[in-house]
Parts: C-alpha cells; sequence; structure tokens
C-alpha cells in the first residue's frame, strides 16, 4: 500500500506516523509505498519503513498528472491501498477514486462535499448550521476591510491564510502587515478570526461514512512549537470531547481520519478551531493508547467491517524527537532526478 | 471539599488529573493532606489531626490549608 506525507520536519506530515501505525497493525503484513513530493522529505529515507517512494506531481499539477503517475507506480508495485494525507490533494485523490477503485487500488476518503463544509473559510456557517460552538470570522479581501472585521470581531485579531499560517494581531498596523504576508502567500481571501483563549486540545478521529463514529482520542499539547505544533502531548479523559467527535462524524456522515482543533476556555466551552480532513501527525499517539486508526482505515479501505473502538488508555504521552539520518549522496541523487528509490 | 475520585494520586506525591493532562508533585504533608480530602474528611477534623501530629500553630496551619486549598481549585481538582 502507498501513502503520502513523509515530510517528519518541523511542521511535519502524518505520513510516517501512519507507516509506524500501520506497521504495527496485528491483521497486517503491509509493504509500504512512500509517495513524495520533494527529495528531502525524511520519509524517503526510513528504508524499514518504506520498501521503495516514489515522487508524485504537486497537487496544483492537476489529476491527470496524478493519474499518470499513479498508474505508474501501480503498474510497478501493484498497490492494494492508498492513503493520501495532505490536505491539498484530497481533491485530487477524490476525483481519482472511482478510476482507482476499478483498478483495484482502494481508498477511504471524504466526500469534496465534506471537504468544502470544513474547508476554513466555511467553517463558522458550519458551526452555525450543526450547533457547534466555532470563533466567528470575517474574510478579508483588502487592508481596507480590517477595521470593520475588528469592530465586528474585537481585539485582538486572528488572521489566518487561505491554507495555512495564522497571526495574532493586536493593532492595526501588525494586522495590516500581517494581512498582505498572508495574501501574498496563500492568497485571497485572508480570514479574520475571532481570537478565543484557552487551553488547545485535538481529537484524531476516525469515522465511517455512514455517521458512525469508530474512535476518538482526545490530546492536550504539552509542549508547542514556534509553528504551533505539538511537540509533546498527552491522552486526556474528558466525556466531552470525543462526544463532540461523534456530533461531528453524525452531522457530517465524515468518512475517514479527521483532527478536531479544539480550544477550551476557561468557562469550559469547547470551540472548534479547525477541521483537518486527515490523521495529525500525532497519531502514532492513538496507536499508543491502544486505538490503531490508520490500521482501522486499512481495514475500511478495503471494505471490511470495522467495529467502533473501545476505551483508549488516558495518560500516555508523546515526547517528539528530532533525528539525523545520514544517507548517501546517491540515494538523494537518485530520487531528485529519476522520483523514486 | 473532597479531592475529585479521578485524580490518580501516587505514593510519592504525583497528582495526575486526567481531565486536563495537568501533573502535580505534593511534598510530605500536602500528600497527607490530599489524602485525608481524598477520604472526604472534614476541613476541621482534618486540622485537629495536623494540629496533633506536627509542631505548627493553628494559625499558621490555616494560612497553609487556606493556600493549599486555593491551588488544588485553582486547578479544579476538588469536587466541591
Amino acid at each position: 500500500m502507498a501513502l503520502t506525507g513523509l515530510n517528519a520536519v518541523d511542521s511535519p506530515g502524518p505520513g510516517v506516523a501512519v507507516a509506524r501505525a500501520l506497521r504495527e497493525s496485528p491483521d497486517y503484513d503491509v509493504r509500504l509505498i512512500g509517495l513524495s513530493y520533494e527529495a528531502l522529505e525524511p520519509g524517503i529515507y526510513l528504508p524499514d519503513l518504506f520498501a521503495r517512494s516514489y515522487q508524485l506531481p504537486y497537487p496544483s499539477a492537476g489529476t491527470a498528472a496524478l493519474r499518470e503517475r499513479l498508474l505508474e507506480i501501480h503498474e510497478r508495485e501493484q498497490l492494494d491501498v492508498i492513503i493520501p494525507n495532505f490536505d491539498a490533494e484530497l481533491y485530487n485523490f477524490g476525483r481519482l477514486a472511482p478510476e482507482l477503485t476499478a483498478r483495484g487500488i482502494h481508498t477511504f476518503l471524504p466526500t469534496a462535499a465534506q471537504l468544502e463544509m470544513r474547508d476554513k473559510l466555511n467553517l463558522a456557517a458550519f458551526g452555525t448550521a450543526h450547533g457547534l460552538l466555532v470563533p466567528a470570522d470575517v474574510r478579508l479581501f483588502g487592508v481596507a476591510d480590517i477595521p470593520r472585521a475588528a469592530a465586528e470581531l474585537g481585539w485582538p485579531l486572528v488572521l489566518k491564510g487561505r491554507y495555512y499560517d495564522a497571526t495574532v494581531c493586536h493593532t492595526l498596523a501588525q494586522a495590516e502587515q500581517a494581512f498582505w504576508q498572508l495574501q501574498a502567500r496563500w492568497g485571497a481571501p485572508v480570514l479574520a478570526q475571532q481570537f478565543v483563549a484557552g487551553q488547545e486540545i485535538n481529537v484524531a478521529g476516525l469515522a465511517d461514512g455512514r455517521g458512525q463514529l469508530l474512535s476518538a482520542v482526545p490530546m492536550r499539547k504539552l509542549f508547542i512549537t514556534d509553528k504551533g505544533k505539538a511537540w509533546a502531548g498527552i491522552t486526556i479523559a474528558d466525556e466531552a470531547l470525543p462526544a463532540l467527535a461523534r456530533r461531528f462524524a453524525e452531522a457530517t456522515r465524515w468518512r475517514g481520519g479527521f483532527e478536531l482543533e479544539l480550544m477550551r476556555t476557561l468557562a469550559g466551552e469547547l470551540f472548534i478551531m479547525e477541521i483537518n480532513p486527515r490523521f495529525p501527525a500525532w497519531i502514532y499517539l492513538a496507536v499508543g493508547a491502544g486505538h490503531n486508526q490508520p490500521a482501522a482505515l486499512l481495514q475500511l479501505a478495503r471494505g471490511e467491517a470495522v467495529r467502533e473502538f473501545g476505551a483508549y488508555a488516558v495518560g500516555k504521552m508523546f515526547v517528539r524527537y528530532a533525528w539525523d539520518l545520514v544517507v548517501d549522496n546517491a540515494d538523494f541523487q537518485q530520487m531528485a532526478s529519476l522520483g523514486e528509490l | 471539599m473532597k479531592l475529585k475520585p479521578t485524580i490518580a494520586l501516587s505514593a510519592a506525591g504525583l497528582l495526575f488529573n486526567p481531565a486536563t493532562g495537568d501533573s502535580f508533585s505534593a511534598n510530605p504533608v500536602a500528600l497527607e493532606i490530599l489524602g485525608l480530602l481524598r477520604e472526604d474528611q472534614a476541613p476541621e477534623a482534618a486540622k485537629t489531626a495536623l494540629l496533633a501530629r506536627y509542631e505548627v500553630e493553628a494559625h499558621q496551619l490555616d494560612k497553609d490549608w487556606d493556600d493549599l486549598v486555593a491551588q488544588l481549585r485553582q486547578h479544579d481538582l476538588l469536587d466541591s
């Protein structure tokens, strides 16, 4: 089977963690194929996890280019299942899913409508429609929109890029600078979001696409990097968190893995800050807590029955680490020039 | 006033709140007080037991007790 997200860097993709989870599944003896976008994605150089790695065209190259490359790889590797792990590639994989299935490659992906409804730009409307707490927001198409947003949402404002990045702005000058940076990098509109103070909690989940939540493992961040990523975290017991994940799965009939990024205020309210349409990079903690969600996703993709997981272990921690892989330059050259290793 | 039943308390004085993921350490006297609170002992009875056991003035015990209880409340470790 093949998976993406091999960029185990300071803002990591989930692929290496998903691969570890799959390798530990007692039900499967998987041979893993890594799919990368860059020649320096660390997962490429982990031969104990990935038997081979292939470079894919960027999502912006479109569905046809991805189709062509996947079929090339399939011809050589006879892929059974693909698990894409990046938000931006899910649309292309989703469009290709019927053809991939016809060729014997299974996937289990959220639908295009599901991807749209949890999109950053639509999140506030999604919250309103389903009675879920989501910070209010205003779309900014120019700096002239910032004062109106501030009047509506109050200071500080959180400015978010269309796809990534967020900046907390306390003044109009800060907001204008952040707007130009975010627009230049991610395009328009930039999103101004109400600032919510509290404790950051994330939930890794898996749902069956028919409204049933199969697993939800909540994690509180213990150490946060300057990019806002969890470098250490701990599983916690709070019934409100799986309950929220269940509401999300039921309301959306979510298909596959997901991550809820939450903020718990001092008053105990749970705000949904973002919904990621794939497993988080810390998914291996869920495995350590007894919920091997990636292995269950593999079963779903293969059309096998998956039962709801039971209790997870509370108080399990992960501490991420940086590890220098020493590889031969020839391997890098081969990956960079031929697109496979 | 009672320590939440979900709070894990080890003999070495380590507390873990599974609802928040917070961990704390308590010194031996605090651990003894936490044990009394776990048993839902009334504050006055607990203080009487501590006064009999340690060389401490009542007003100092009251002050330290209030300080500890305030910390426990701040970290949401008490039921009421």
